[in-house]
């Protein structure tokens, strides 16, 4: 059975499918409970679940970043809302400095079953100090779980397979499609870190991506096929770390040519590791150069035209699936 | 006279029997004997990186744990082997941690600054200033959410209080605690330095304590020199957090007559006389002299527990000594817990 919901639907489902399951599963975040959430992800859960479950916190990511690394170590599940991940910055040494790391410097002695979510990434207009897209950041640091959903199917089952993992769990939304549709499965669909997920099966060229910019390459495809006849296979990473090598390199031994796109800043982002995936275990498959496509290298600008042009194109991404075909651009 | 700390009722400690002097003698007495023999393995080149010791310090960890109680929770910054002894960890375990054997209590892994004993009741050990103060909040909302009538001891060094971690804590623990929902008690060690800065330099406010009172915690300051006092204290204040669940923060004011670390001059940062004044607040000379005075305990005695400190720590230095190193495929786990449990490679 499957249901079209929203992407904020399905979010707040998952959410709701835990808490109801196991009550360790707390939420945690700034405005999210009387307010309802800034997105409202978490709207009406106080009323339902309670102010001990659904807390209301001070403009302190840090220190209730802190506090919820804290109470899952003691066995609780809390799940985190960064009201965007932009705030995570003030929260980055709890995250890197306590969440990643204390499992390992205890000798295996504490798990920290936490999740901590919120919008990742540009697209409406909040400029500089609102956009960015730390999935490299995040996904840097051993310790760390990080996952970026794109489908509303998949933002539920990733948030219902965060809330079970033992781990901190970075879990990057797509901000800008919180209203987008999808079919939904009802119930228990969990969906396992590490699997990417083959969005679109094609045989002359992959394009790789996560997050927003999986519909991107999908719109892409298309073009590429009504424009040069070109069938791209789509690949959704989803997840960042754990990392799903082999579809990727199975991918290319097919299509022999890659385009990995992404919103970040280009220099020492995931499309770089994913090229250096492909040279390393596909390289005799490779018809060509991996192609990169990245955001421009300026802090997120405000107007909506200078916007377009700083995050990845569809043009950019058919120019550089084009490249890699070596037929002209356009 | 019974075991049990006495109370007049002016809430002060009339006395405390002759025997739990002594051993609060003896503890202190093992964690001097304890932390001179790292300074030594330090300056051997047994023990790795860096070293905080507590000489100085501590009346104030032996006063609080002596109140601790099964279930509760500790957790503090670097300077953290008191802790990890007085909680009941064996010495050799502490120590072989110190030398990076895979003897040690987090196999090799942690070192000096982070040591862990979670069945005792030891949260760690953590070495960025201030960033364990929130986890140990969360403790205490989990201790309440979970319907326990445990309390978290949370220690942290007076050069914390001008972090903003601390600040964050502190509010959310005062929040917390309106619903009776943070059972936390603070106990700031303020040994008047971090590292080479005096809390007079790092602050315009030097009252620590009432740092806490921007955060709707109550508060009071306690002789860290004197264990008698500080054992008043945490027996009154853990059972009143206990009961309330709401913080409370105490500030020991002690002294650190080692170096910051074990590779500092503390003389460029301090005056030889302030050094000679604290020396003679010393908390285990004070108590000693006390023993002696009230016939609680006489030279005999308190050369017996000398040497058997001495002995109990020789004993952990020569096991963290003869202990083997990490096996090497300890690198690659408790990177994650379950099956994950590494993703680079091998």
């Amino acid at each position: 059975m499957a249901e079209t919901k929203t992407y904020r639907e399905a979010l707040r489902e998952g959410m709701v499918h835990e808490m109801e399951q196991d009550e360790s599963v707390v939420l945690m975040g700034e405005d999210i409970g009387v307010y309802g959430g800034t997105h409202l992800i978490t709207d009406g859960l106080i009323d339902e679940y309670g102010p001990k479950r659904v807390m209301d916190t001070p403009i302190s990511e840090g220190g209730f970043t802190g506090a919820a690394i804290g109470m899952a170590i003691m066995g609780m599940r809390p799940v985190v809302e960064m009201m965007t991940w932009n705030f995570s910055f003030l929260a980055s040494d709890q995250i890197i400095q306590n969440a990643a790391k204390i499992r390992y410097f205890s000798g295996g002695q504490v798990e920290v079953p936490l999740v901590i979510r919120g919008p990742n990434g540009g697209g409406v207009q909040l400029s500089a100090q609102h956009t960015h897209s730390l999935e490299n950041l995040y996904g840097h640091f051993p310790g760390l779980k990080v996952v970026s959903p794109v489908t509303p199917n998949d933002v539920k089952g990733m948030m219902i397979t965060a809330i079970r993992d033992p781990n901190p769990v970075i879990f990057l939304e797509a901000g800008a499609l919180y209203g987008t549709k999808g079919e939904v499965e009802e119930g228990d669909n969990a969906v396992e870190f590490g699997k990417a997920r083959v969005a679109r099966e094609g045989s002359d060229v992959t394009l790789i991506a996560y997050g927003r910019q999986v519909n991107l390459c999908m719109r892409a495809a298309n073009t590429l096929e009504e424009e040069d006849g070109v069938n791209a296979e789509v690949i959704d990473l989803r997840s960042i770390r754990p990392f799903d090598e082999d579809t990727l390199v199975q991918s290319v031994e097919k299509t022999h040519r890659a385009v990995t796109v992404q919103e970040q800043w280009r220099w020492f982002g995931v499309a770089s590791e994913v090229a250096a995936i492909i040279q390393e275990r596909a390289f005799d498959s490779l018809d060509a150069p991996v192609q990169r496509v990245s955001g421009a290298e300026v802090p997120a600008p405000y107007a909506r035209n200078l916007e377009l042009e700083a995050f990845p194109s569809e043009k950019q991404v058919t120019n550089a699936a084009r490249r890699a075909l070596y037929i002209e651009e356009k | 006279m019974s075991a049990e700390n006495e109370h007049s009722e002016n809430g002060g400690a009339v006395a405390t029997s002759s025997e739990r002097l002594v051993d609060l003698y003896k503890k202190m007495v093992e964690v001097r004997a304890f932390e001179e023999a790292c300074q030594k393995g330090f300056r051997q080149g047994k023990i790795g990186g860096y070293l905080h010791v507590y000489i100085g310090q501590e009346a104030v960890a032996t006063g609080f744990i002596d109140s601790f109680k099964e279930g509760d929770k500790v957790i503090t910054a670097y300077r953290d082997h008191a802790h990890a002894l007085l909680l009941g960890t064996d010495p050799k375990e502490v120590m072989a941690e110190l030398y990076g054997k895979g003897t040690g209590m987090v196999k090799g892994k942690g070192g000096s600054m982070h040591l862990f004993d979670v069945e005792r009741g030891l949260m760690g050990g953590y070495g960025i200033v201030a960033g364990h103060i929130p986890l140990g909040v969360g403790f205490a909302y989990a201790m309440r959410y979970q319907e326990t009538d445990h309390i978290t001891q949370l220690y942290l060094g007076d050069g914390s209080i001008s972090n903003g971690a601390f600040h964050e804590a502190a509010n959310l623990a005062g929040l917390w605690g309106k619903d009776g929902m943070c059972p936390c008690l603070f106990i700031v060690e303020n040994n008047q330095y971090g590292m080479g800065t005096s809390v007079e330099r790092t602050t315009a406010m030097t009252d620590l304590a009432a740092k806490f009172d921007a955060y709707g915690i109550e508060n009071e300051k306690v002789d860290g020199m004197d264990v008698e006092a500080v054992l008043e204290c945490a027996e009154r204040l853990t059972e009143q957090v206990r009961e309330t669940g709401k913080p409370y923060a105490v500030e020991a004011l002690t002294y650190r007559t080692a170096p910051h670390g074990a590779a500092d001059f503390f003389e460029k940062y301090r005056e030889k006389e302030e050094i000679e004044e604290w020396r003679k607040r010393d908390p285990i000379g004070m108590l000693e002299k006390k023993l002696l005075e009230n016939d609680a305990a006489d030279e005999e005695k308190i050369d017996e527990i000398r040497s058997e400190a001495k002995e109990l720590i020789g004993e952990a230095v020569k096991f963290a000594d003869e202990s083997e190193e990490p096996e090497i495929d300890e690198l690659y786990t408790d990177v994650y817990s379950g099956a994950d449990e590494y993703m680079g490679e091998e």
